[in-house]
Formats: C-alpha cells, sequence, structure tokens
C-alpha cells in the first residue's frame, strides 16, 4: 500500500527513523490533559507502542512506535478517549500556556483560558510555515513568550489609591524593575521602568495598588534553527476583543505575505517591519 | 501611625527559599490572632516575596521598616485561619 505522508502527517503521525513506524501526536492545549485523556494515552501505548510516552518541548504529547498498519484502529481507540490528534507542516501547531491566575499565584491572566481560545480558532490552520502561539501568566515568563512566532504575556495595569495607602514601604521592594518611589506622603509609578508585573498590586496588604489585568504581545520569535526574540512593539492590550482582533491581524498578514517555508519573522522582515507594524497597531486600535 | 505592639520576632536571615517562609509560618503559628510578629529578612528576594505570601495566607503586613544594614523587618498581624 502506497503510503501518504502527507495526509500522515497533517493528522499528527510523525514518521519515525524506523520504517513504517509512527509516533503519533497529540492535540494538546495549554499543556492540560484529563484523567481520561491519560488512561486512553495509556492503554494505547501498553497495545500499540511500546509502553511509553514522549513529552515534546511545547507541552505536547507523542505515542512512539505504532504500527503503519494498526493508524485507524488506534485513532479510533484514542477517539473514544477524547484524545484527538495533534499536527505537523505548516500549520498554527500546539498552543501551549502556563497555570495562570487560576492557579498560580504570580499570573496576572487566565493563561489557559486564552490557549483555549487560540486553540479553537487557529489551530491546524494551514499557513505558509508552522506558527506557534504560546501563553504566559506574569513576567517570570515560565511559558517563553517572546520564543512563540506570536507569544502573549500576562501584565497589570496599575494605579495607586492614596487614601488606602498606610505607606508600608512594601511595593517598593516588591518591585523588580524599581519603577517605585515612596515619599513622605505620596508614591510615584516611573512608567519607563514599569513592566507590568503587578507584584505591587499583588503584595499590597491594603489593595491601595489596584490593577486590571492586560496582555503583551510579541510577534516573530524562534527558537530553532535561527534564535530571534519575538519584539513587543504594541502598548498594553486590554481586553479580549482587542486580543483577538491583533491575532486575527497577524494570521492574516502571515497568511497574506509569507512565501512557503517562510516563518513569521521572515515574512515581517520581508514584507517590510513598518507595514507590519502599522497593520498591528490598526487592529489594535479597531 | 499609633505605636505597634510586637508580640514575638523571628529572625530568616539565616535561611534560603523555601524556608524562609516555612520559618515564619512556624512563627506564625505560635501567635494567637491579632498578635504581631516581627521578621527579620535579607533583601532581595526575601524583601519581595515574604509580604506577598503573608498576604496570600490573609495575615495583615503592617510596616516594612529598613534596617539600613541588608536586612529588613516586616510588621505583621496574625488573622484567623
Amino acid at each position: 500500500m502506497e503510503i501518504d505522508y502527507g495526509s500522515l502527517k497533517r493528522g499528527g503521525f510523525m514518521r519515525q527513523k524506523q520504517k513504517g513506524l509512527f509516533s503519533l501526536r497529540l492535540q494538546v492545549v495549554g499543556g492540560t490533559l484529563t484523567a481520561e485523556n491519560l488512561r486512553k494515552i495509556q492503554e494505547v501505548a501498553d497495545r500499540f507502542g511500546q509502553g511509553h510516552v514522549h513529552l515534546t518541548s511545547r507541552q505536547g504529547l507523542e505515542i512512539p512506535y505504532i504500527k503503519f498498519e494498526d493508524i485507524e484502529e488506534v485513532k479510533t481507540e484514542l477517539a473514544k478517549g477524547n484524545c484527538k490528534l495533534g499536527v505537523c507542516g505548516p500549520r498554527v501547531r500546539t498552543v501551549t500556556a502556563c497555570q495562570g491566575n487560576v492557579v498560580c499565584p504570580s499570573g496576572n491572566i487566565d493563561a489557559y483560558k486564552i490557549a483555549l481560545e487560540l486553540d479553537q480558532r487557529y489551530y491546524a490552520k494551514e499557513l505558509p510555515h508552522k506558527f506557534k502561539f504560546g501563553v504566559t501568566g506574569c513576567q517570570n515568563n515560565c511559558l517563553k513568550a517572546e520564543e512563540n512566532d506570536l507569544g502573549i504575556k500576562g501584565a497589570t495595569a496599575v494605579h495607586w489609591l492614596k487614601e488606602d495607602c498606610i505607606f508600608c514601604g512594601v511595593c517598593e521592594k516588591a518591585c523588580l524593575t524599581g519603577a517605585i518611589k515612596i515619599a513622605e506622603d505620596q508614591i510615584t509609578l516611573d512608567p519607563e521602568k514599569c513592566n507590568h508585573c503587578g507584584r505591587c498590586e499583588k503584595s499590597c496588604p491594603t489593595a491601595a495598588w489596584q490593577g486590571e489585568s492586560a496582555y503583551i504581545l510579541s510577534f516573530g520569535g524562534l527558537f530553532g534553527n535561527t534564535i530571534n526574540q519575538g519584539e513587543a512593539f504594541l502598548p498594553l492590550v486590554k481586553t479580549e476583543e482587542q486580543l483577538y482582533r491583533i491575532t486575527d491581524a497577524a494570521i492574516a498578514f502571515f497568511a497574506a505575505h509569507g512565501k512557503a517555508g517562510e516563518r513569521f519573522k521572515f515574512a515581517i522582515d520581508r514584507a517590510g517591519a513598518d507595514s507590519f507594524k502599522k497593520a498591528m497597531e490598526e487592529a489594535y486600535h479597531g | 501611625m499609633a505605636e505597634i505592639k510586637i508580640t514575638d520576632q523571628v529572625d530568616i536571615t539565616d535561611v534560603v527559599c523555601p524556608l524562609t517562609f516555612v520559618k515564619v509560618k512556624v512563627a506564625i503559628e505560635e501567635l494567637e490572632v491579632g498578635e504581631i510578629l516581627s521578621i527579620r529578612l535579607n533583601e532581595g528576594e526575601p524583601v519581595q516575596n515574604i509580604p506577598r505570601s503573608l498576604k496570600e495566607e490573609g495575615h495583615k503586613v503592617l510596616k516594612l521598616i529598613d534596617n539600613e544594614d541588608g536586612t529588613y523587618n516586616l510588621l505583621v498581624k496574625k488573622a484567623e485561619d
């Protein structure tokens, strides 16, 4: 039988070095699998693989050593455990995320919820080359936002309420960038130094620092053969509506200007960084 | 500000994270609700993080005093469980 590697790859079957064997990639969103998923994965790895799985560098999961002739049965079995097949090739890949502010004390945004929405909107969408989204909850950057084609980092836009402040001195020390200065009866925030990490708001004992969740977007990150830190040039993104307007525009820009086999970063460079920034600024303002 | 009456004190300058917070938790366990603990801590990560951890546990941070020797005294009031 003729093996159609193209369609196999779309379906998440990665051809192994060993003839006739495939490493089966599953769709994982934000590094989360259910116990039901895991039971089925365990069963499939035991029955059809070699009893182990591989955790990929971007929160994916692969079951290696699947035989070509078992593929249809494996697909059927995995579907029973609500496991979906992953993708490879020139498409939107696994959307990574940290646990965000639902679980993590440092989180500024619900990273998993954003990842789910991005996955629903774009997962497996065909583009000139692979396209990676990553969502990280805060400046600690556990999910390495800037190494993605489009990175999203949780931020907090803060402001100070003098009437609630007891001038305890905690925020000045909690701030890692030296943006906060406490004088006699006044606190100043240097907007040039503030990186919107939200540590002042989180540590303030009297809620004198108030904050709203926001997003910092970076574009054109690469962490493979070429390494490039995605560039964040937009002001803070304040709403989800605005966020998805910008991600829509970025994907549309890549689809329109990218050449086959060219990563987002190089498509931006070739089309002109200025025209790209202009397109993102237009989406930002709506 | 009115005088703050300190009930007990603990020095965590001799340990590093995560033992810093463990030592604080043990010390605060010994107090009654409403009593005040003075915590001596180092600059850097302890002073950046301990106040927030105490807030997350529900306790009330009152004051951070700079000892100007690379250490601080953090005054915190014990909250109910």
